[in-house]
């Protein structure tokens, strides 16, 4: 029955030291343990949101430098591509004006050539004229009294036969 | 840590040169030696509170005297508004009584009564009729209580420290008991209590749980204190439980208990002393649950090693130390168990009495 019979002294003295421990340990033990715990487990959900925060932004700087390299290929080809309608064109234009020239130079030449020509033929037509006189002049120095007469009928005669 | 093993072994080499200077002796008649071993004295001397902390008895070869060796404890007593201090080595292991002032004391059975002229009397049922003092003696038990809240406070306040300098990596006994502490948290409190609530309630619980473990387990060392299968220790304790889940109590907890929902007006004579009832079996069952297991254990044990003395033999020794062995490593189990055991149900009544809605 010993056994069953709570004894007084036993009873104060388990709660003078339990309250005592209780006091003391919430104190100085359980709230610093559970406040640092506590902390710890706040910096590390911190450190865990900023890693995924870093990961969201590096995954959106990716895109951005994707989105800037395409945007930049685009521009490169439709550079390439004016660059290469400009060739075209400048030797197109070039090419016209080329001919063009050419065809200028052409026809001056050929009116320059027939210039020349015509007057070389007047020049020889006179040269003619007169070397026909001389020589009629020489052979019919005799037969032929009258000079004027004479170089105006050759004339007549000269026109009336075009050279070409 | 390295201060925490010399303080122990200067306690130990303490206690042992305090214990080897008080021999009370005992003689051993011829005829008394030859007594029939009764193991069930034995077994409940051992599991009893006691004056002095017993460390081991002596034969001397010589003169055939048992002398006990034990650690002498102070002895407190309160009567007629006289306050007696004294070392319970002056007892003599009852072999002599105490004269203080008007007061004569004597201790029988390990109960200190008050002498009516140097005499204790007896009734026909052979019961002492002699009147005992208010006895607030440091006992065996309380002893052992104090040096487990000396243990409590070596280990957790220098772990809690060092929280504040450390990394907040835990080292050492922290990695230890630290997650014993977030299991309490968090696998105790929070799903018993709430999440709003738990935390007034979780310094108590953690106490509790620790209080009863390191106790359960000093009381499996040789000659360690059967402290947590104390009566008086297991219904203070459970007291405890008991009043803060009352004062906490909300207005659904007394509603329930005064004004069961559902229950017709008429069943309120029988409902509301079933209620009261039920208030008080839950600590009831806590203070009865940690004493009779812990008791359960330390008898087991002790029947174990009385084998031995009542077959009169050595060789049943092996069976015994091997059994012994067994029940030792379950009761460690056990320890463990019963500590939580009794912080989850402290933590599913209270939660019970401070929950918001059913």
């Amino acid at each position: 029955m010993d056994l069953v019979t709570p004894a007084i002294g036993m009873i104060f003295w388990t709660v003078l030291i339990f309250l005592f421990l209780l006091v003391l340990l919430r104190a100085f033990a359980w709230k610093p343990i559970l406040n640092a715990v506590n902390e710890r487990n706040e910096s590390i959900a911190e450190a865990l949101n900023s890693a995924e925060q870093a990961k969201e932004e590096m995954a959106k700087l990716r895109a951005d430098n994707d989105l800037v390299f395409k945007e930049a290929r685009i521009e490169r080809d439709k550079i390439l591509k004016e660059a290469r309608e400009l060739k075209e064109q400048t030797i197109v234009e070039a090419k016209l004006q080329a001919k063009n020239e050419a065809e200028s130079i052409i026809k001056s030449a050929k009116s320059a050539i027939e210039n020349e020509k015509r007057a070389a033929i007047n020049e020889i037509k006179n040269q003619i004229a007169t070397l026909s006189v001389d020589i009629a002049e020489k052979i019919l120095s005799k037969e032929l009294a009258d000079n004027a007469e004479q170089k105006a009928l050759i004339k007549d005669l000269l026109d009336k036969t075009k050279i070409n | 840590m390295k201060r925490f093993y010399l303080l122990l072994t200067t306690l130990f080499i303490g206690f042992a040169l305090f214990a080897s200077d008080e021999h009370g002796t005992e003689k051993l008649d011829g005829n008394q030696a030859e007594e029939e071993f009764n193991p069930t004295a034995v077994i409940m001397e051992h599991i009893a509170d006691a004056h002095d902390w017993h460390i081991l008895d002596k034969v001397d070869k010589e003169t055939g005297e048992k002398r006990g060796v034990s650690i002498p404890l102070p002895v407190i007593l309160f009567h007629d508004g006289n306050l007696d201090v004294f070392m319970s080595s002056k007892f003599h292991h009852g072999h002599s009584t105490v004269k203080k002032g008007n007061c004569e004391y004597a201790l029988v059975h390990g109960k200190i009564y008050l002498t009516e002229h140097g005499e204790i009397n007896y009734n026909e049922e052979k019961e002492i009729t002699n009147v005992k003092p208010l006895d607030l003696s440091i006992t065996k038990n309380v002893a052992s209580m104090m040096l487990s809240a000396i243990l409590l406070l070596i280990v957790f306040i220098p772990m809690a420290r060092k929280y504040k300098k450390g990394n907040g990596i835990p080292s050492g006994i922290q990695g230890f008991m630290e997650p014993i502490i977030l299991f309490i948290k968090d696998d105790i409190a929070i799903p018993n209590i709430g999440e709003q609530q738990y935390k007034r309630f979780l310094p108590y619980l953690i106490t509790v749980f620790f209080f009863i473990w390191f106790n359960n387990m000093l009381g499996l060392l040789p000659n360690g204190a059967n402290l947590t299968g104390n009566i008086a220790v297991t219904m203070t304790l459970a007291f405890i439980t008991m009043l803060i889940t009352n004062l906490s109590g909300n207005k659904n907890y007394w509603k329930h208990v005064f004004a069961t929902p559902g229950v017709p007006i008429w069943l309120a004579p029988i409902m509301i002393p079933v209620e009261l009832i039920g208030i008080l079996s839950k600590p009831f069952a806590l203070m009865i649950r940690l004493f009779a297991n812990i008791t359960a254990g330390h008898i087991i044990v002790l029947s174990l090693v009385s084998l031995i003395f009542i077959f009169k033999t050595i060789w049943i020794s092996p069976v015994s130390i091997a059994f012994v062995l067994f029940m030792d490593v379950l009761e460690l189990l056990v320890a463990l168990l019963q500590a939580y055991i009794f912080t989850l149900l402290s933590a599913l009544f209270i939660g019970l009495a401070v929950q918001e809605h059913h």
